[in-house]
């Protein structure tokens, strides 16, 4: 009877230490974007303060980063998604032999490290656009969309290619035997089954996109995102702006996460109800 | 710009591969007789085919396999002004490489003790960060796998995303606000009178150190609650039925299972982790030793490109090494590992 006790308060102790090492960090920084000394400081309270959200917006690179990380994770959605999508329609079909390779070759993406991604990425198009004459291409914004799609690309195509697991190929037989185009199947058949799979993996490439610091700090060029605003700020020196901005990047976030997670789980309520046999 | 036929091969090389295989593939179905199974352009209809083609064309090639191929070429030529690329000073050297391991480009009577090091660190810290990973992860995975109720479960996860999506530049700066020699852990320490100066953890290593195990800790969690979760509760209950002791269950027969999910979670984190950027570069004191932002370095300050890409080669190199170690080691698959 003790040793379960034993067994209890353990387990308790070390729920309170993992939930304390995981979240104490996140809460002491953000403290800190409310506190008045200039020195990021949770403790001693000394005034609260929204002064150091005020700096934020007055500050011109920090809006500007703010517009690139939406308008390159709006980018690296439109590529990736149907990039993703297509890698795993091809993944389905491919010449068995050569199953394994191609799929070494499009998840090889996912095991590099991105520093590594970022620097092939910006070595291989800036003589590429020089050979070509299309130099005005060689872009941070252009690049970093490239550079983040490689990998993200591959995050899409695991999404859908588990979705695809369960498609029946017997509904796709019955619309070509009555009639339908094989571009009809795919679009009326096929994407409908995969909404879900769209939906994740859009969302997934937009975080990805938003919080991706190593293959965008190589790929930008002279551009900035947030992060990498966020990056050379906090190596700068320490501020309690930086903690303001760092509340700001977890309210987006944590909003796009907890919200895609709330719509991903009626989604799953919904499918269980279609198919109450299973 | 560089040799015209290493150009070709990088270029051609990788066509001339899909080719064969598209012609091998087609060889073999016809002579496994008409009507079995229907071509690549049949099945899929001219549009969504030429549509699958090129997205995949592009991204297998122009973006993954062009760019690394590149990359090694490139790694294999001096720095040059730009208008000297291209022309007779252009040729295939060894010197990036050899700066690597002599810290000069031609002597080599000293061996480049600070980048090896740091080589070394970064692979050796890693790995006891990804064992640290493991420890801390496995009671929470297996607790919310086989013991929870499923609606603890579910605000477990929730608890467990809302971290997962923190950017890492934020968790780098959230380590410095506590370790600091102004910060949170230092203050404490001084005003409970446990230490008088404060404790120069950035220096110490031991906020880089902190900040990484913290940053990657639910790259671990995922892939491991997954593998626990498909195993039947019947295999652990016969167990102890049987008798084993807890430790031998977890030991021999819920880690066995869980292998694929240990072998990706490993995997990611290391890679992580010995790649990370941010935190090294925010959490590090001025005698850190890690190797990414050396490579960093080579970019933005010696503005030396090709030996940058002979340095972010070597760092590739050691990953691979751990993804085929791990493989051998769990005997998973590449697919089981990725997922």
């Amino acid at each position: 009877m003790s040793s379960r006790l034993v067994w209890r308060f353990m387990l308790g102790f070390y729920f309170v230490l993992f939930f304390g090492f995981l979240f104490g960090p996140l809460v002491i920084m953000s403290a800190a974007a409310f506190n008045t000394p200039s020195y990021p400081q949770a403790w001693p309270i000394e005034g609260l303060t929204l002064e150091w959200f005020a700096k934020l917006i007055a500050d011109r690179n920090v809006v500007e980063g703010l517009h690139n990380s939406f308008l390159i994770g709006a980018f690296v959605v439109a590529l990736s998604v149907p990039l993703g999508l297509a890698g795993a329609i091809v993944m389905t079909q491919v010449y068995a032999r050569a199953r394994g390779f191609y799929y070494l070759v499009v998840v090889s993406p996912v095991l590099t490290p991105g520093v590594i991604i970022g620097i092939s990425t910006v070595i291989f198009w800036k003589d590429v656009t020089q050979w070509t004459g299309a130099q005005s291409l060689f872009n941070g914004i252009l690049l970093a969309t490239l550079g983040q799609s490689t990998f993200i690309s591959a995050y899409c195509m695991l999404i859908f290619l588990s979705r695809l697991q369960r498609y029946d190929r017997v509904q796709e037989e019955a619309a070509l035997d009555l009639g339908a185009s094989r571009t009809q199947v795919f679009v009326d058949i096929l994407l409908p089954f995969l909404r879900p799979a769209i939906f994740s993996a859009a969302v997934i490439a937009f975080l990805t996109s938003f919080e991706n610091y190593n293959t965008t700090t190589f790929a930008i060029l002279a551009n900035k995102t947030l992060t990498t605003v966020l990056a050379s700020r906090v190596r700068q020196g320490m501020t309690p702006a930086i903690s303001a901005l760092a509340v700001i990047i977890i309210a987006i976030t944590v909003t796009g996460a907890i919200t895609y997670e709330i719509v991903k789980s009626a989604e799953l309520r919904r499918d269980a109800k279609l198919r109450p046999a299973g | 710009m560089t040799n015209p036929i290493t150009i070709g091969a990088i270029f051609l090389g990788p066509l001339a591969v899909i080719l064969f295989l598209f012609l091998a593939a087609g060889v073999e179905r016809r002579r496994a007789g008409a009507g079995v199974e229907p071509g690549f352009f049949q099945r899929n209809g001219a549009p969504v085919a030429i549509f699958l083609l090129v997205a995949v064309g592009f991204w297998a090639l122009f973006l993954i396999v062009f760019p690394q191929l590149y990359m090694i070429d490139y790694s294999f030529h001096p720095r040059l002004p730009q208008v000297k690329r291209g022309g007779p000073d252009d040729v295939y050297t060894l010197e990036n490489y050899r700066y690597f391991l002599f810290g000069s480009t031609r002597d080599a009577s000293h061996w480049n003790t600070t980048h090896l090091h740091a080589f070394w660190i970064t692979i050796f810290v890693s790995v006891l960060i990804t064992i640290a990973n493991f420890a801390i992860c496995y009671p929470l995975a297996y607790f919310m796998a086989q013991v929870a109720k499923p609606r603890l479960v579910l605000r477990l996860m929730l608890l467990l995303i809302v971290p997962y999506w923190i950017n890492e530049v934020l968790r780098a700066f959230a380590f410095r606000v506590l370790m600091g020699t102004g910060g949170v852990i230092n203050n404490v320490l001084i005003g409970a009178g446990l230490i008088r100066e404060p404790v120069d953890f950035l220096g110490l290593d031991i906020a880089l150190y902190s900040g990484l195990t913290y940053a990657y800790l639910l790259i671990m969690m995922f892939p491991l609650y997954n593998a626990i979760e498909s195993l039947d509760r019947h295999q652990i209950e016969a167990a102890r039925d049987l008798g084993a002791p807890w430790w031998h269950i977890h030991l021999f027969v819920v880690m066995p299972y869980a292998k694929p999910g240990i072998a990706s979670g490993a995997t990611l984190v290391f890679m992580l982790c010995a790649g990370a950027l941010a935190a090294p570069l925010i959490l590090g004191g001025p005698k850190t030793l890690w190797f990414t932002p050396i490579v960093y370095d080579r970019f933005f300050q010696a503005f030396n490109w090709q030996q940058g890409a002979a340095y972010a080669l070597i760092l590739l190199s050691a990953c691979m090494a751990f993804v085929l170690l791990v493989m051998r080691l769990f005997r998973v698959s590449l697919s089981e590992i990725a997922r």
